[in-house]
Protein backbone atom coordinates (compact mmCIF):
# COMPACT_ATOMS: atom_id res chain seq x y z
CA UNK A 1 0.00 0.00 0.00
CA UNK A 2 2.78 2.65 0.62
CA UNK A 3 4.58 3.50 -2.45
CA UNK A 4 8.69 2.91 -2.44
CA UNK A 5 10.19 5.76 -0.93
CA UNK A 6 13.61 4.34 -1.53
CA UNK A 7 16.09 5.62 1.04
CA UNK A 8 14.51 8.64 1.74
CA UNK A 9 11.63 7.14 3.24
CA UNK A 10 12.48 8.20 6.69
CA UNK A 11 12.77 11.52 6.05
CA UNK A 12 9.15 11.70 4.04
CA UNK A 13 6.97 9.42 6.72
CA UNK A 14 8.62 11.62 9.96
CA UNK A 15 7.56 14.72 7.81
CA UNK A 16 4.19 13.33 7.39
CA UNK A 17 4.19 12.05 10.63
CA UNK A 18 5.43 15.37 12.48
CA UNK A 19 2.66 17.25 10.57
CA UNK A 20 -0.02 15.39 11.36
CA UNK A 21 0.91 14.96 14.73
CA UNK A 22 0.94 19.02 14.75
CA UNK A 23 -2.47 19.48 12.97
CA UNK A 24 -4.41 17.11 15.28
CA UNK A 25 -3.07 18.92 18.69
CA UNK A 26 -3.93 22.18 16.96
CA UNK A 27 -7.54 20.72 16.48
CA UNK A 28 -8.36 19.05 19.54
CA UNK A 29 -7.02 22.02 21.40
CA UNK A 30 -9.48 24.44 19.92
CA UNK A 31 -12.23 22.24 19.99
CA UNK A 32 -11.54 21.37 23.83
CA UNK A 33 -11.00 25.37 24.56
CA UNK A 34 -14.10 26.29 22.80
CA UNK A 35 -16.28 23.45 23.74
CA UNK A 36 -15.03 25.06 27.55
CA UNK A 37 -15.90 28.29 26.89
CA UNK A 38 -19.42 27.57 25.83
CA UNK A 39 -19.79 25.53 28.08
CA UNK A 40 -18.98 28.01 30.91
CA UNK A 41 -21.14 30.95 28.88
CA UNK A 42 -24.14 28.90 29.49
CA UNK A 43 -23.80 28.59 32.52
CA UNK A 44 -23.74 31.64 33.93
CA UNK A 45 -26.31 32.90 31.61
CA UNK A 46 -27.84 30.27 32.97
CA UNK A 47 -27.50 31.10 36.58
CA UNK A 48 -28.30 35.29 35.74
CA UNK A 49 -31.73 34.28 34.23
CA UNK A 50 -32.59 32.06 37.51
CA UNK A 51 -31.57 34.91 39.66
CA UNK A 52 -33.60 37.27 37.75
CA UNK B 1 -53.77 54.07 6.31
CA UNK B 2 -54.16 50.53 7.19
CA UNK B 3 -51.45 48.37 8.60
CA UNK B 4 -51.79 46.40 5.43
CA UNK B 5 -51.20 49.08 3.08
CA UNK B 6 -48.03 49.53 4.15
CA UNK B 7 -45.15 49.03 1.87
CA UNK B 8 -42.79 46.28 3.53
CA UNK B 9 -39.26 47.89 4.65
CA UNK B 10 -36.37 46.97 1.72
CA UNK B 11 -34.34 44.23 3.70
CA UNK B 12 -30.49 45.91 3.71
CA UNK B 13 -28.08 43.74 2.07
CA UNK B 14 -25.91 43.00 5.52
CA UNK B 15 -22.58 44.74 4.95
CA UNK B 16 -19.04 43.46 5.84
CA UNK B 17 -19.20 45.71 8.78
CA UNK B 18 -22.19 44.39 10.50
CA UNK B 19 -20.31 40.88 11.64
CA UNK B 20 -18.38 43.38 13.69
CA UNK B 21 -21.45 42.70 15.92
CA UNK B 22 -20.30 39.63 17.87
CA UNK B 23 -24.16 37.99 17.66
CA UNK B 24 -24.26 38.65 14.30
CA UNK B 25 -20.93 36.97 13.62
CA UNK B 26 -21.51 34.15 15.73
CA UNK B 27 -24.59 33.16 14.28
CA UNK B 28 -22.81 33.43 10.84
CA UNK B 29 -19.95 31.30 11.48
CA UNK B 30 -22.21 28.61 12.96
CA UNK B 31 -24.32 28.65 9.65
CA UNK B 32 -20.98 28.26 7.66
CA UNK B 33 -18.74 25.93 10.10
CA UNK B 34 -19.95 22.57 9.13
CA UNK B 35 -19.31 23.36 5.41
CA UNK B 36 -16.43 24.50 5.97
CA UNK B 37 -15.07 21.48 7.93
CA UNK B 38 -16.01 18.70 5.53
CA UNK B 39 -14.80 20.78 2.69
CA UNK B 40 -11.09 21.03 4.75
CA UNK B 41 -11.14 17.37 5.55
CA UNK B 42 -11.69 16.44 2.06
CA UNK B 43 -9.66 18.72 0.71
CA UNK B 44 -6.58 17.87 2.95
CA UNK B 45 -7.50 14.16 2.57
CA UNK B 46 -7.41 13.85 -1.70
CA UNK B 47 -4.62 16.44 -1.76
CA UNK B 48 -2.22 14.76 0.26
CA UNK B 49 -3.51 11.03 -0.54
CA UNK B 50 -3.00 12.20 -4.44
CA UNK B 51 0.39 13.68 -3.64
CA UNK B 52 1.29 10.76 -1.20
CA UNK B 53 0.12 7.59 -3.03
CA UNK B 54 -0.57 8.60 -6.71
CA UNK B 55 2.81 11.07 -7.95
CA UNK B 56 5.61 9.25 -9.14
CA UNK B 57 9.55 10.14 -7.49
CA UNK B 58 11.37 13.65 -8.64
CA UNK B 59 14.24 13.13 -10.88
CA UNK B 60 16.77 14.95 -8.71
CA UNK B 61 15.03 14.59 -5.36
CA UNK B 62 13.82 11.65 -5.13
CA UNK B 63 10.74 10.75 -2.85
CA UNK B 64 11.16 13.38 -0.57
CA UNK B 65 9.44 15.36 -3.08
CA UNK B 66 6.50 14.20 -1.32
CA UNK B 67 7.24 16.28 0.78
CA UNK B 68 6.11 19.45 -0.60
CA UNK B 69 2.25 18.83 0.32
CA UNK B 70 3.14 19.35 3.44
CA UNK B 71 5.61 22.01 3.59
CA UNK B 72 4.81 24.42 0.54
CA UNK B 73 1.01 24.74 1.99
CA UNK B 74 1.92 25.35 5.26
CA UNK B 75 4.63 27.87 4.76
CA UNK B 76 2.19 29.76 2.70
CA UNK B 77 -0.87 29.53 5.47
CA UNK B 78 1.96 30.69 7.99
CA UNK B 79 2.33 33.69 6.16
CA UNK B 80 -0.64 34.90 4.97
CA UNK B 81 -1.88 33.87 8.56
CA UNK B 82 0.41 37.23 9.56
CA UNK B 83 -1.47 39.25 6.99
CA UNK B 84 -4.63 38.29 7.92
CA UNK B 85 -4.30 39.26 11.21
CA UNK B 86 -2.33 42.56 9.79
CA UNK B 87 -5.61 43.32 8.51
CA UNK B 88 -7.52 42.74 11.63
CA UNK B 89 -5.55 44.35 13.45
CA UNK B 90 -5.62 47.46 11.01
CA UNK B 91 -9.22 47.31 11.29
CA UNK B 92 -8.97 47.40 15.26
CA UNK B 93 -7.02 50.33 14.55
CA UNK B 94 -8.65 52.53 12.73
CA UNK B 95 -12.27 51.09 13.36
CA UNK B 96 -12.09 49.51 16.83
CA UNK B 97 -14.14 46.25 16.18
CA UNK B 98 -13.50 44.27 19.28
CA UNK B 99 -14.14 41.17 17.12
CA UNK B 100 -10.98 41.63 14.51
CA UNK B 101 -8.83 42.01 17.66
CA UNK B 102 -9.98 38.71 18.71
CA UNK B 103 -10.22 37.47 15.19
CA UNK B 104 -6.32 38.61 15.00
CA UNK B 105 -5.44 36.94 18.46
CA UNK B 106 -7.41 33.69 17.32
CA UNK B 107 -5.50 33.51 13.93
CA UNK B 108 -1.89 33.56 15.73
CA UNK B 109 -1.88 30.02 17.39
CA UNK B 110 -2.74 28.56 14.07
CA UNK B 111 -0.30 30.48 12.32
CA UNK B 112 2.35 29.69 14.82
CA UNK B 113 1.88 25.59 13.95
CA UNK B 114 2.00 26.47 10.44
CA UNK B 115 5.21 27.64 10.86
CA UNK B 116 6.56 25.08 12.77
CA UNK B 117 5.46 22.41 10.67
CA UNK B 118 6.90 24.40 7.62
CA UNK B 119 10.46 24.67 9.84
CA UNK B 120 10.39 21.32 10.62
CA UNK B 121 9.26 19.64 7.22
CA UNK B 122 11.77 21.75 5.78
CA UNK B 123 14.41 20.63 8.52
CA UNK B 124 13.49 17.09 7.42
CA UNK B 125 13.83 18.00 3.49
CA UNK B 126 16.85 19.91 3.57
CA UNK B 127 18.80 17.29 5.94
CA UNK B 128 19.04 15.02 2.57
CA UNK B 129 19.12 17.35 -0.18
CA UNK B 130 21.47 19.87 1.03
CA UNK B 131 23.16 17.88 3.78
CA UNK B 132 22.00 20.22 6.68
CA UNK B 133 18.81 20.40 8.92
CA UNK B 134 19.78 24.42 9.03
CA UNK B 135 21.56 27.01 7.43
CA UNK B 136 21.49 30.71 7.39
CA UNK B 137 19.73 31.38 4.38
CA UNK B 138 17.66 34.53 3.94
CA UNK B 139 14.30 32.55 3.54
CA UNK B 140 14.82 30.08 6.23
CA UNK B 141 16.20 33.04 9.10
CA UNK B 142 13.45 35.56 8.17
CA UNK B 143 10.98 32.25 8.81
CA UNK B 144 12.77 31.67 12.15
CA UNK B 145 11.90 35.35 13.17
CA UNK B 146 8.21 35.19 11.62
CA UNK B 147 8.08 32.30 14.09
CA UNK B 148 9.78 34.33 16.89
CA UNK B 149 7.29 37.07 16.04
CA UNK B 150 4.69 34.59 16.77
CA UNK B 151 5.19 33.40 20.15
CA UNK B 152 5.72 37.38 21.43
CA UNK B 153 2.81 38.33 19.64
CA UNK B 154 0.92 35.55 21.73
CA UNK B 155 2.89 36.49 25.00
CA UNK B 156 2.01 40.05 24.54
CA UNK B 157 -1.89 39.21 24.68
CA UNK B 158 -1.21 36.86 27.72
CA UNK B 159 0.40 39.13 29.20
CA UNK B 160 -1.44 42.19 29.65
CA UNK B 161 -4.36 41.78 31.85
CA UNK B 162 -6.90 45.20 29.77
CA UNK B 163 -8.13 43.53 26.34
CA UNK B 164 -8.25 46.98 24.26
CA UNK B 165 -4.73 47.79 25.56
CA UNK B 166 -3.64 44.30 24.23
CA UNK B 167 -4.93 44.87 21.51
CA UNK B 168 -3.79 48.35 21.03
CA UNK B 169 -0.14 46.64 21.51
CA UNK B 170 -0.72 43.39 19.86
CA UNK B 171 -1.31 45.31 16.71
CA UNK B 172 1.60 47.52 16.79
CA UNK B 173 3.47 44.42 17.07
CA UNK B 174 2.01 42.87 14.50
CA UNK B 175 2.78 45.99 11.97
CA UNK B 176 6.71 45.57 12.67
CA UNK B 177 6.29 41.61 12.14
CA UNK B 178 5.03 42.07 8.82
CA UNK B 179 7.82 43.16 7.86
CA UNK B 180 9.38 39.62 8.14
CA UNK B 181 6.41 38.22 6.74
CA UNK B 182 7.27 40.10 3.43
CA UNK B 183 10.79 39.12 3.75
CA UNK B 184 9.68 35.07 4.49
CA UNK B 185 8.03 35.52 1.10
CA UNK B 186 10.29 37.10 -1.35
CA UNK B 187 14.06 36.91 0.79
CA UNK B 188 14.78 34.62 -1.91
CA UNK B 189 14.81 37.35 -4.60
CA UNK B 190 16.36 39.69 -2.55
CA UNK B 191 19.63 38.01 -2.26
CA UNK B 192 21.06 35.37 -4.66
CA UNK B 193 22.90 33.39 -1.69
CA UNK B 194 21.44 30.62 0.21
CA UNK B 195 20.20 27.07 -0.43
CA UNK B 196 16.43 27.81 -0.62
CA UNK B 197 15.51 27.64 -4.49
CA UNK B 198 12.51 30.07 -5.86
CA UNK B 199 8.86 29.96 -5.54
CA UNK B 200 7.72 26.69 -6.18
CA UNK B 201 4.03 28.40 -7.21
CA UNK B 202 4.19 31.27 -10.03
CA UNK B 203 2.27 33.14 -12.09
CA UNK B 204 5.40 32.41 -14.52
CA UNK B 205 4.85 28.73 -15.68
CA UNK B 206 8.82 28.13 -16.30
CA UNK B 207 9.30 28.21 -12.95
CA UNK B 208 6.26 26.36 -11.39
CA UNK B 209 6.84 22.51 -10.25
CA UNK B 210 5.90 19.91 -13.05
CA UNK B 211 2.07 19.66 -13.84
CA UNK B 212 1.88 16.18 -12.15
CA UNK B 213 2.94 17.69 -8.58
CA UNK B 214 1.25 21.23 -9.16
CA UNK B 215 -2.47 19.66 -9.02
CA UNK B 216 -2.47 17.70 -5.78
CA UNK B 217 -0.23 20.52 -4.11
CA UNK B 218 -2.72 23.00 -5.30
CA UNK B 219 -5.63 20.99 -3.74
CA UNK B 220 -3.68 20.30 -0.30
CA UNK B 221 -3.26 24.37 -0.26
CA UNK B 222 -6.88 24.66 -0.79
CA UNK B 223 -7.22 21.58 2.24
CA UNK B 224 -4.67 24.10 4.55
CA UNK B 225 -6.66 27.41 3.45
CA UNK B 226 -9.94 25.89 5.14
CA UNK B 227 -8.23 24.56 7.88
CA UNK B 228 -7.46 28.21 8.18
CA UNK B 229 -10.67 30.01 7.72
CA UNK B 230 -12.46 26.96 10.19
CA UNK B 231 -10.17 27.32 12.48
CA UNK B 232 -10.00 30.84 13.18
CA UNK B 233 -13.76 30.97 13.01
CA UNK B 234 -14.04 28.71 15.83
CA UNK B 235 -11.44 30.18 17.87
CA UNK B 236 -12.57 33.66 17.48
CA UNK B 237 -16.12 32.77 18.40
CA UNK B 238 -14.31 30.74 21.39
CA UNK B 239 -12.52 33.88 22.37
CA UNK B 240 -16.12 36.27 22.09
CA UNK B 241 -17.71 33.86 24.36
CA UNK B 242 -14.87 33.93 27.05
CA UNK B 243 -15.00 37.30 26.67
CA UNK B 244 -18.89 37.71 27.36
CA UNK B 245 -18.06 35.16 30.41
CA UNK B 246 -15.81 37.80 31.92
CA UNK B 247 -17.77 40.57 31.25
CA UNK B 248 -20.71 38.64 32.89
CA UNK B 249 -18.80 37.36 35.88
CA UNK B 250 -17.49 40.84 36.65
CA UNK B 251 -20.73 42.33 36.61
CA UNK B 252 -22.24 39.90 39.05
CA UNK B 253 -19.32 40.65 41.35
CA UNK B 254 -20.03 43.96 41.57
CA UNK B 255 -23.83 43.76 42.32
Amino acid sequence: MIPDLGKYADSVLSSYAASFILLAMLVFLTIRRGRKARHALEAIERKKKSDG
Amino acid sequence: MSVTDQKPIPKRPSSFWSYANPVKFLAFSERVMPALWWLAGICLLVGLVWGFFFTPDDFRQGSTVKIIYLHVPSALMAINAWFMMLVASLIWIIRRHHVSALAAKAAAPVGVVMTVIALVTGAIWGQPMWGTWWAWDPRLTSFLILFLFYLGYIALWEAIEDPDTAADLTSVLCLVGSVFAVLSRYAVNFWNQGLHQGASLSLDKEENVADVFYFPLLVAIAGFVLLFLVLVLYRTGTEIRLRRTRALMAREART
